[in-house]
């Protein structure tokens, strides 16, 4: 089998036996038999620590995984300043999790969960932080200060939470380089590892900021600064 | 000048810097990695706290249950501690925001876990520790605390028995760097990668945090104690959850039959499929299809996407293949019921630390209660001790020698492959330091160890990249592996019992009279020593 890895600005073509390994596997195997300089991010290889998110054929994927092909080529994620070979720096990206406010700020006691409140937020609060919604959105083309996919995520994930007991906070938090700032693509959904659809809990965040009296900045021409979001 | 310094950003690391914080502490985490990548992602199966939500218990059985899996090596008065606390640790945790599954009723649902008599486990489906992990770093984020991600621990610097800083090599730039802190927190994590491929574990829990603490003199102790969890995947060493046995999953032997309780201790049943394994057809295979697809799809849905990538199986219609491997390293940093390590303002928290609570065996559900527990202790003794000190260690010194050691392992030509050597050295230790051992098999590991540590100079990183050199990474992460390999087998040879996890079948009884007591392994010149 044949893995084209992009490093820098050449992509090196590395032959492997083929089995069944994931992406991971065949990763340190270069690394440990083959090319010692190949660098990549990993630690779990059960994909939840997300550490080893790339894309494949342009695709965003956790590389422990996924099950690579004969002749795919990998890159690093996109959007996110590039270190070397596969890894990124994610410093700027998690940063927008404080931007976002998205926390808990109540510490609020004896307040009963039910099931259904629980599952209100159970798939957002599954996100490990991957950064592959982060690299599939076309937004940072236009707008590098997006708080983007994952931290609008969490910010739905704590929002929605019946724990919390004033939410106005983190709503007012993302409404500039945020909710409003989304084009509603989709590109986040599919490349989620898990599953979650980030798309969804800015229409949620959308709604709610709604609710309490924010408007579409874009609604009225955006005052005259519009990067091409679409109202509707 | 820091007053606390927190060394691993994993689930104890970051307890210890939001009470370190919340006691008026000025304080930063230095991480290998990112916060929320650590190992405590990785714990599935929940947090122990006598909450009686599912049937009545009581923190009396919690103590109980814990001393009894113990098996006379844990400290009575720690584990009262960690047991007392749970209640108001997963209340703590509940009101931070950890999205807990529930009951009907609306309360925190609680499951049993093997070797607990009681349902006490509190989780979120099969994401419990990543859960209470990324709530965790949502707090560090609210209260603003200091990250300086992807560094990697080199040296502590101590002066007259005290703490000073340590040294790091930041992954990024290649540059030895110094951070200087009144007290530092060592929260660094196990050492079950010692069995490379032969471990449920994270490729980063290489022991570091060990290592650096006992080339500065501190005392490690009961490093022979390495938990093998009975249910990994048998072809990745991908972990299995207990959850699955908790609820009603079975082990079968290659008739289809069942073998043994599947809710006894981690040790016993480590032992019994091994046993199985060895002498009983060569395969063990959990059965969870008795379940049914709807409570697997809600209560393990993890376990399903990896058996799915990982065997090509789906476990709602067939059996799952599995084998023991190293999980949880019982041993560690010794530290005193303060969490603080026999170097003054040095303290220890979670898997890298020894606090007398798990003794020979770990039950599960109680290292997240640990971690959220004496993580808070360490936090605000570190943040009282650094109040009130005013040392100012020298720090020239330790800074000096690890640049010049750094600048040395770049020139040094690598004759020998390490990676092979680290592979070597996982299979040595599975087959001759794993759930049996005996006085030969061990010294033979030692000689191969001692004949892998001489070689080790003429081993080094071939990339010579400043630039994010993982290689160079895992090279002083080998290194490190090659100290904590030693202080595993000095103590390993020296217990000459069976107790829990350390079972040798040249000495198959408990003997208290003998060693009711605890290894401590330490540093003098460059040998390693070891007493009980």
């Amino acid at each position: 089998m044949h893995l084209h890895v992009k490093r820098a600005d050449e992509s090196v073509t590395y032959e492997l036996e083929s089995g069944s390994e994931t992406l991971l596997a065949l990763l340190e195997k270069i690394k440990t038999a083959q090319d010692a300089s190949l660098s990549f991010a990993s630690d779990c290889r059960s994909s939840v620590c997300g550490s080893c998110a790339v894309r494949v054929n342009g695709v965003e994927v956790l590389a422990c995984a996924h099950k690579p092909q004969d002749g795919d080529t990998v890159e690093p994620l996109r959007n996110l300043p590039l270190i070397r070979d596969l890894v990124v720096d994610m410093d700027r990206a998690l940063a927008c999790n404080t931007q976002a406010q998205a926390f808990s700020s109540t510490n609020s006691e004896n307040i009963k969960v039910s099931q259904t409140d629980e599952k209100l937020n159970e798939l957002q609060s599954d996100c490990i932080l991957c950064g592959a919604c982060y690299s599939a959105c076309p937004v940072y083309a236009v707008n590098e200060n997006f708080i983007g996919p994952f931290a609008l995520t969490r910010s739905w994930r704590y929002v929605s939470d019946v724990r919390e007991q004033d939410v106005a906070d983190k709503i007012n938090a993302i409404q500039k380089d945020g909710i409003w700032d989304c084009t509603l693509c989709n590109e986040c959904v599919p490349v989620c590892p898990q599953g979650i659809a980030p798309k969804q809990d800015i229409v949620m965040l959308r709604s709610k900021s709604g609710v309490l009296g924010h408007m579409d900045p874009n609604m009225f021409g955006g005052g005259g600064l519009d990067f091409g979001a679409p109202s509707f | 000048m820091l007053d606390v310094l927190i060394i691993g950003s994993g689930g104890a690391g970051l307890v210890a810097a939001l009470h370190a914080k919340a006691s008026g502490a000025n304080v930063a985490v230095v991480s290998k990695s990112y916060p929320a990548r650590a190992q405590t992602c990785m714990a599935q199966g929940g947090i122990n706290a006598a909450l009686s939500h599912a049937d009545i218990d009581s923190v009396e059985i919690h103590i109980e249950d814990t001393l009894k899996s113990s098996q006379g090596l844990a400290s009575k008065e720690a584990i009262e501690a960690l047991c007392r606390e749970g209640v108001e640790a997963v209340e703590w945790l509940d009101r931070i925001g950890v999205p807990f599954s529930r009951t009907q009723e609306g309360e925190i649902a609680q499951r049993r876990l093997g070797g607990a008599t009681h349902a006490r486990a509190c989780y979120a489906q099969d994401y419990t520790g990543l859960k209470i992990l990324h709530t965790l770093y949502d707090q560090c984020n609210k209260e603003g605390i200091t990250f300086y991600n992807e560094r990697y621990l080199l040296s502590l610097i101590t002066e007259e028995n005290c703490v000073g800083g340590v040294t790091v090599l930041n992954i990024k730039t290649g540059e030895v760097e110094l951070f200087k802190s009144k007290s530092v927190v060592l929260a660094t994590g196990g050492y079950s990668r010692l069995y490379t491929k032969y471990s449920t574990n994270a490729t980063g829990s290489t022991g570091d945090g060990l290592a650096a603490a006992l080339r500065a003199g501190v005392k490690l102790s009961d490093m022979e104690f390495v938990q093998f969890h009975p249910t990994a995947l048998k072809n990745s060493s991908i972990l299995i959850s207990e959850s699955a046995r908790g609820a009603g999953g079975h082990l079968l032997n290659k008739d289809g039959e069942r073998f043994t309780d599947e809710l006894a201790p981690r040790d016993k049943l480590s032992q019994a499929i091994l046993e199985e394994i060895e002498h009983g057809g060569g395969e063990v295979f959990l059965d969870i299809r008795h379940l049914g697809e709807a409570f697997i799809d809600e209560e393990l849905p993890q376990e399903r996407k990896l058996v799915k990538l990982y065997e090509d199986i789906d476990p709602v219609k067939e059996l799952i293949p599995i084998k023991p491997v190293a999980h949880y390293t019982m041993g560690g940093i010794a530290v005193d019921n303060n969490s603080q390590t026999d170097v003054k303002g040095l303290f220890g928290v979670g898997e890298c630390a020894n606090h007398n609570v798990h003794g020979a065996n770990r039950l599960g559900g109680n290292s997240l209660l640990e971690l959220i527990v004496f993580g808070k202790q360490a936090g605000e003794n570190a943040s009282r001790y650094a109040q009130g000190s005013s040392l100012t260690c020298k720090t020239d010194e330790q800074l000096a020698r690890d640049k010049k050691f750094i600048q040395e392992l770049r020139e040094r030509s690598s004759e020998i492959d390490f990676y092979t050597k680290r592979a070597a050295l996982g299979e040595l230790f599975y087959k001759n330091v794993g759930i049996k051992r005996n006085e030969k098999d061990l010294q033979a590991a030692l000689d191969e160890l001692y004949a892998l540590q001489e070689q080790l100079p003429q081993m080094s990183a071939t990339d010579k990249s400043k630039i994010y050199n993982t290689n160079l990474i895992e090279f002083l992460e080998f290194s490190n592996m090659l100290t904590l390999a030693e202080a595993v087998l000095i103590s390993a040879l020296h217990r000459r019992e069976s107790r829990g996890a350390h079972f040798r079948s040249d000495a198959p009884d408990r003997d208290d009279i003998l060693f009711q007591k605890h290894t401590i392994t330490y540093k003098e010149g460059e040998s390693l020593c070891t007493y009980m």
